[in-house]
């Protein structure tokens, strides 16, 4: 980085911990940073569209449909996290390899389960063997969206379900006295009021999905947590800066970046909080009225 | 001639398909100096890193180095990830029963263990004894009487040592020589217990036979012409076991 970093062994103390901290495996652990960050919001979306799917489907009139959500949202709440987050990228991958193999190699003879091993053709692979790194990381940070997505949806189609459960049920019959169709008066009525008591349960989700993110180590993805173990290892002889056992530093600062992070989401809640509760028949609507303007 | 040009075409496809097949994906720790490890540009380097390139060059391979946790990093050769690991993995039999080996890279490496100096012999009867998950090691400390504590990367089992968690650990001596060598005195070995197995070779899918012949091949060359004892000498030193 800069042009007196040659020869780290010989360089005074603030000149070493100027050029350690802008090695190229120090920007890696800075742009894992980004990764965390993009992860979460990319994440959050996705699982707020499956749980909305999800809480639709459970209070379905279509058995079919309410079988489906019933069985998704109790699966994924039922089996630990940890299970999901290992099988379904792998499961997603075989499978996507499979039908590739399928399609793609239709002449191929072999079985693809060999033992232990599981064979498709080159053609089939995903990505391709022959892909440049980033496809693979790409084809990585993407299995570990939907893994998080459908592990997290789950948790918040229950949640608003209950918020929808919760909304009052005059407010109900209400829109139906007007004469509302039950959609109409599901998107004009019910779906607005229900965020006040979703909010606090979703919540509680983006915190717990904030800190479920160095769970993308198991994936094989390079987050904060894992760099800050890899870089505040001790470094011997072999590399060109030596230091002892940091890793106290290191995750003093991934401490430090994750409870930025809840701190941060907490106070937009807090906002979000204050503007739903505005006219709603809540003790924080109440509180609302009541206060001086 | 329309048939001829398009069979024509037909074959260059299939040549530059036979070609894009040659890229072998080699997965290693990355953890575990010199065998293998992340430098300070985010560079994989080391023993394995170094012989992996030349292994491919006189193979006529393409290879690319895909980092993988250790503890997963036999599931991930099997479930396709990568079509190789090089990781410091010693072929030993409950191995074998998964996946399958090549010959030997590097020749059996004895397993050694270091403590906090003054340490005193009876703990690797007695003591707590950290060890890396899932290596040839922890199931030394298991099948003796000491108690067994498993940290899932090399470094961890140190830091173990140096802060009483653990009594000594048990590791591959020429992983731990570098620690010993530079604590100055403060870590020590208590003793070195020959290890299991063929010694340090690649592991492979056991449908893979093709490429496991591949890489003999260009092990017999490099062990033969003198190549592979050098850079044997280069990562580990002089007094290393070196190819006959």
């Amino acid at each position: 980085m800069f042009s007196f970093c040659a020869d780290p062994s010989v360089l005074p103390d603030w000149q070493w911990m100027a050029c350690y901290l802008t090695t190229g495996s120090h920007f890696a652990l800075y742009r894992s940073v980004l990764v965390v960050l993009l992860l979460l919001a990319l994440a959050a979306p996705l699982a707020l569209g499956m749980g909305f799917l999800g809480a639709l489907a459970v209070r379905s009139g279509n058995p079919l449909l309410k079988g489906i959500g019933t069985i998704y949202v109790s699966m994924v709440r039922g089996v630990p996290d940890i299970i999901f987050f290992l099988f379904v990228p792998f499961a997603i991958d075989q499978g996507v390899e499979y039908l590739r193999h399928k399609i793609l190699c239709p002449d191929w003879d072999q079985p693809i389960r060999q033992g232990n091993d599981f064979i498709v053709c080159q053609a089939a692979k995903m990505p391709l063997a022959t892909d440049p790194a980033w496809v693979h990381n790409v084809w990585g940070f993407a299995l570990a969206l939907i893994a998080f997505a459908l592990v997290f949806g789950a948790f918040a189609a229950n949640t608003l379900n209950g918020a929808m459960n919760a909304v009052p049920r005059t407010q109900i019959e209400t829109a139906e006295a007007y004469g509302m169709t039950p959609g109409q008066s599901f998107r004009r009525v019910l779906l607005p009021q229900m965020w006040v008591y979703a909010l606090p349960g979703l919540s509680n989700l983006w915190m717990i999905l904030t800190k479920a993110t160095p769970l993308l180590f198991l994936l094989g993805i390079q987050d904060v947590v894992f760099w800050a173990r890899e870089l505040g290892g001790q470094k011997t002889g072999h590399y060109a800066y030596t230091h002892p056992d940091w890793r106290v530093w290191y995750f003093l600062g991934v401490l430090a970046f994750y409870l930025t992070l809840t701190w941060v989401s907490q106070k937009i809640f807090d906002r979000i909080m204050a503007r739903l509760n505005h006219g709603q028949a809540t003790s924080g609507g109440e509180a609302l009225r009541k206060a001086p303007a | 001639m329309k048939k001829l040009l398009l069979s024509a075409a037909t074959l260059a496809f299939a040549a530059t398909g036979a070609l894009a097949q040659d890229v072998v994906r080699l997965g290693t720790e990355g953890a575990y100096p010199p065998y293998n490890y992340i430098d300070e540009s985010n560079e994989l380097v080391g023993f394995e890193i170094d012989l992996g390139n030349a292994l491919c060059e006189r193979a006529g391979l393409t290879c690319e180095w895909v980092q993988n946790d250790w503890d997963s990093i036999i599931p991930n050769l099997v479930g396709g990830n990568y079509d190789a690991i090089m990781a410091g993995m010693n072929a030993t039999p409950e191995r074998a029963e998964v996946i399958m080996f090549s010959d030997p890279y590097k020749l059996p490496d004895p397993s050694a263990y270091m403590a906090l100096a003054g340490t005193d012999t009876s703990v690797m009867e007695e003591g707590v004894i950290a060890a890396q998950s899932n290596t040839m090691q922890s199931g030394m400390v298991a099948d003796t009487s000491a108690t067994l504590i498993e940290f899932p990367t090399a470094d961890e089992t140190i830091a173990a040592v140096r802060n009483g968690t653990a009594d000594a650990v048990l590791a591959d001596r020429d992983f731990l020589m570098t620690y010993v060598d530079e604590s100055g005195g403060e870590l020590e070995f208590l003793a070195t217990v020959p290890s299991p197995g063929a010694g340090v070779s690649i592991g492979l899918r056991q449908s893979d036979t093709e490429l496991q012949a591949t890489f003999n091949a260009a092990l017999d060359e490099m062990k033969a012409d003198g190549s592979l004892n050098e850079m044997l000498v280069q990562w580990f030193g002089d007094e290393v076991p070196q190819f006959e």
